[in-house]
């Protein structure tokens, strides 16, 4: 187990593309951290860089206390889980088990001693002598999970290891991963494009766009306090609102209506307004936010209003009780609103 | 295709027997010939049903050979066949597999130039260069040896080609995988790749010893020793006899033992053969 440690990490490809630009980034002994955004926004590359997949074109990697910029995949002592699992077809589950540490010249009572923990933990003991293509999909990413874990490595990183899997799958292996990594307490990095998925793994969320980190913090941090515009829209299912508005003395003019700002302090000017659609409450007397339903979505648990301020999608949560009708009001606590900087996209206040 | 129609029936099955009758019937014909007599050929008529001379007729080509015709007897020809189709066949595939790794697994300075000059001289068959080579082997001493007789078929464009496509659907993250693990390129080589790599190869085993062991006109070419006489070119020499009748009888046995080991090779990895053509197991 160890920290990793990344001081303005790059990647450019030749012909001047930088697929990661300056990370810096510290993950504490243990830590479990989830690197998420858009596809091509560098996340996958930046793991791979760590694992030592990917040559570092600037900036320096550590683990522990080691740099590893110029290290082997195999001596950096990371345990990586792929995608597509990239179990070896031809060999049993337990030969791919033990490949790593035959090849470390790990001794063979030690080897299938090992294995036969790791896969008593992930309890796939009955599968040891089957061929990968024998097994369903979850069973297969158990034995690529027990691949990284019979090698009691420093760090774990997981390549978007989940989105092979159908949904329901995907609940079950997500929880398995965490109680995994906080039985072992090994660090671990984890890609994915899945904000769900972030959200629930992470201690720490490191949000990437365009190879740039966006915001780095707990998941609830993150949500409750979006740096930016892309990290609002980012986060969150669904994605916060977010409308063009101007603030006028202590109201804030949206389209033809006002809404109080209360005690908050924003600067003069057009700004963009983000609020999450669970809180815009349901208001007869001094509601303020008037919006046409264009159509209800029904998700049991409740509804979703969308309709449309100034040509700008809002979308608005509603009890399932409600009762349709052609035109909704609601009122926003100030407390709950974001704003941003209009042209820029950085957070205000 | 699924319908089921008499007519259809009766029709695919006659173009399938006429098919089968066009290729079998020659070998018949040579089976049957080589179990009669000399004599039975003198009317100019070939028999169509088997005689009683099967025994003597093998007896006699395996053991002593038709000496008049300056071939050696069958078992040695047979024998340096063998041992040209082998080597052809086993050099061909290492020497392809090792190139078709280097090209798609490293980067170094003018690969895509090695990979285009080795596609070209699939443009170049031992017969367009022939006498170059031969030019060659004569001047490194290689006349009238087994590795004469090998080394300058061994180079194969098809083969590497194929073994580039077949690495180029092997996902990159096994290899990738393998690294975490810590195996080195030579160990990925030879437990990832090979093993992935054994229908395949089987399939191009087949096809290359066939290859090797059809080969005419560049054995005839470099053996001036009866030793190194390989089965093909010796059928030739049996059949073209001065002042006398062929003992065709005799030449057809020898065709029937030449024509066999490949069909054992095809029969024996037939499985594997197919499955090296049509199913990747990954």
């Amino acid at each position: 187990m160890a920290a990793i440690g990344l001081s303005n990490v790059s990647k450019s490809y030749p012909g001047g593309t930088m697929a990661v630009d300056g990370v810096s980034l510290l993950v504490a002994d243990g830590e479990f951290i989830v690197l998420v955004g858009p596809s091509g926004c560098g996340k996958s590359t930046l793991l791979r860089m760590v694992a030592g997949l990917e040559t570092v074109t600037g900036g320096e990697i550590r683990i522990g206390d080691r740099l590893v910029n110029k290290v082997e995949p195999a001596d950096r002592d990371i345990a990586m889980v792929f995608q597509n699992y990239a179990l070896y077809p031809h060999m049993s589950v337990r030969q791919n088990m033990a490949y790593g540490l035959k090849n470390r010249g790990t001794d063979k009572t030690e080897i299938a001693r090992r294995v036969t923990e790791a896969s008593g933990i992930l309890q796939i003991s009955e599968y040891l002598d089957r061929k990968p293509r024998q097994l369903s999909g979850g069973q297969r990413q158990r034995v690529a999970m027990g691949r990284a874990i019979v090698r009691d490595p420093k760090a774990f990183l997981f390549d978007e290891p989940l989105s092979n899997l159908d949904a329901k799958l995907r609940v079950e292996m997500r929880g398995e991963i965490r109680l995994l990594q906080r039985r072992l307490g090994t660090t671990a990095i984890y890609v994915t494009h899945d904000q769900l998925e972030a959200m629930t793994l992470a201690d720490r969320l490191v949000v990437l766009n365009k190879g740039k980190i966006e915001q780095i913090g707990t998941p609830i941090e993150v949500y409750g306090k979006p740096q930016s515009v892309f990290v609002a829209s980012f986060i969150g299912s669904p994605a916060m609102n977010l409308i063009n508005a101007s603030v006028a003395g202590n109201e804030l003019r949206l389209g033809e209506m006002t809404l109080p700002l209360g005690e908050r302090v924003i600067p003069q000017g057009p700004v963009t307004l983000g609020f999450r659609a669970e809180d815009a409450k349901p208001a007869i007397s001094g509601a303020n936010l008037r919006l046409k339903a264009a159509y209800v979505e029904e998700l049991g648990s409740g509804k979703l209003l969308h309709s449309f301020v100034d040509g700008q999608r809002v979308v608005v949560w509603l009890a399932p009780d409600t009762q349709a009708q052609e035109i909704f009001t609601f009122s926003i606590d100030p407390s709950k609103m974001h704003f941003f900087d209009h042209s820029s996209g950085k957070r205000l206040t | 295709m699924v319908e089921n129609r008499p007519i259809l029936d009766f029709l695919t099955h006659a173009v399938l027997i006429i098919g089968i009758a066009f290729i079998a019937f020659p070998l018949y014909l040579a089976f049957v010939a080589s179990t009669h007599e000399q004599t039975a050929f003198t009317s100019g008529v070939i028999p169509v049903l088997p005689g009683n001379q099967l025994i003597e007729n093998y007896t006699i080509m395996l053991g002593t050979g038709i000496s008049t015709s300056g071939a050696p007897p069958l078992s040695l020809m047979l024998r340096n066949s063998l041992i040209m189709a082998l080597s052809i066949a086993f050099g061909k595939i290492i020497i392809s597999i090792l190139s078709a790794y280097a090209i798609v697994y490293f980067r170094f300075p003018f690969r895509m130039a090695a990979f285009w000059i080795i596609f070209i001289t699939l443009m170049l068959p031992v017969e367009v260069r022939i006498i170059p080579t031969f030019k060659v082997v004569a001047d490194l001493g290689m006349l009238n040896s087994y590795a004469g007789l090998s080394i300058p078929l061994i180079a194969s464009a098809t083969a590497t080609f194929l073994f580039r496509q077949f690495f180029l659907t092997v996902p990159e993250e096994l290899m990738e995988a393998a690294r975490v693990d810590g195996a080195g390129p030579l160990r990925f080589f030879r437990d990832i790749l090979l093993p992935l790599s054994r229908t395949n190869i089987a399939a191009l085993f087949v096809i290359l010893f066939i290859y090797g062991w059809n080969q005419y006109v560049w054995p005839l070419l470099i053996t001036t020793k009866v030793e190194y006489y390989t089965v093909v070119m010796g059928i030739k020499r049996m059949a073209a006899v001065s002042d006398a009748e062929p003992q065709w009888h005799l030449v057809m046995a020898a065709v029937v033992l030449a024509a066999l080991p490949p069909v054992l090779v095809v029969v024996f990895m037939q499985r594997l053969f197919i499955k090296g053509l049509t199913e990747t197991e990954k």
